[in-house]
């Protein structure tokens, strides 16, 4: 939040002088609370690394002390050994080529290669690092993933309802999901990629017909 | 530099002489200060910050117990309301058996690790207020042995 008298701009716009001006097209919105918050509400599939993101990445290689993970931006992000809880020189993490991360990011901006750590401030996993075993990985646009992790969110709320399942989402645009059959896991992917251009009433018919059966 | 045996004198001289050739040869602007323009516009890339948004690992119905509690760490986080629910610990033990407890325990295992006249002590101070010396042996001992109770038929 922006401190006393500080107004934020998010993304979408930028400073220019003593005003703002607006570098994609969307929906401004305003958030009151804290100083105040502007930014634009864009649609879009590519994803950019932001410092701070929780993201997903698939291990590519791995170059000496260092992996190289693919986050789906521009450039492959890095992620160091020593960057997940308890890992010593001497006990690394045991991560092979295709594995999938969480992770946020430390370093991100268009002058450097991004990098990624597995813990978070206070040296604690907190929920990052390998992903187990077993689930899909799939792709979604960035504004549906904003829109799962908003508070209160009436999908993820009608989804729990159905099935156990895990979820994890990444501002990546990428969804990992494990039920506990291939069918379920289906089903449950099935409905987050079509959610995003479906009414509430067309989900709640579809939730409704699955729940039947 | 720093010679041994230099004088305080001679060496103020020299540091004199250091300043004034630096002092000539330091650059500085001609020009007024300009003032620092306050800015209270913030630039942030990141959604985050603005939206609030929710921790991204989630699990629904117990699939995996460890994330849900995580869930519940993370989210309340960002409220700050439950996490003061959860300092009271429930207690295995009452407090009031606990105090119970604790008077007992302490007498005896403290009694354990007095000396012989403390012991003694003790034991007079059970029954009356006399005088230790003289009868203390004789009492003692009388209180200590028993009487052998016969068995009744």
């Amino acid at each position: 939040a922006a401190p006393q008298g500080r107004l934020l701009c998010g993304p979408g716009l930028r400073r220019s002088g003593a005003g703002l001006l607006v570098t994609k097209c969307g929906l401004l919105r305003h958030r009151p609370g804290g100083g105040g918050a502007y930014w634009v509400d864009s649609q879009q599939k590519r994803y950019v690394p932001v410092k701070g993101d929780h993201v997903i990445g698939i291990v590519t290689a791995k170059a000496g002390d260092v992996f190289r993970l693919d986050v789906g931006g521009s450039e492959p992000a890095s992620l160091s050994y020593l960057a997940f809880e308890g890992a010593t020189k001497r006990n690394r993490p045991n991560v092979q080529v295709g594995d999938i991360i969480y992770g946020q990011f430390v370093v991100a901006n268009k002058d450097m290669e991004p990098e990624m750590v597995c813990i978070d401030s206070s040296g604690k996993s907190s929920g990052m690092g390998i992903i187990g075993q077993d689930g899909f990985l799939f792709k979604v646009s960035l504004g549906l993933i904003r829109k799962l992790l908003a508070p209160n969110c009436e999908i993820i709320q009608e989804l729990s309802q159905l099935y156990p399942f895990e979820l994890v989402l990444g501002m990546n645009g990428r969804i990992w999901v494990k039920a506990k059959t291939v069918q379920q896991t289906l089903i449950i992917v099935n409905i987050l990629e079509a959610c995003e251009y479906m009414t509430a009433q067309q989900r709640k018919q579809a939730l409704a017909k699955l729940s039947g059966n | 530099f720093m010679q041994r045996g230099l004088d305080s004198q001679t060496k103020k001289q020299l540091e004199e002489e250091e300043k004034k050739i630096i002092s000539e040869e330091h650059w500085y602007l001609d020009v007024p200060d300009l003032k620092e323009k306050e800015s209270y516009i913030i630039e942030e890339r990141s959604f985050l910050r603005c939206e609030d948004l929710v921790y991204g690992r989630m699990s629904f119905k117990g699939f995996n117990p460890e994330i849900e509690k995580l869930m519940i760490q993370m989210n309340s986080k960002c409220k700050g309301e439950e996490t003061e629910e959860d300092d009271k610990m429930e207690a295995d033990v009452s407090d009031e058996e606990m105090a119970r407890r604790y008077e007992t325990l302490v007498g005896t295992v403290g009694k354990k690790f007095l000396r012989k006249r403390d012991q003694r002590v003790l034991k007079d101070d059970d029954e009356d207020d006399e005088a230790e010396e003289g009868n203390s042996n004789t009492r003692p001992s009388k209180r200590a042995k028993k009487m052998f109770l016969k068995p009744q038929d």
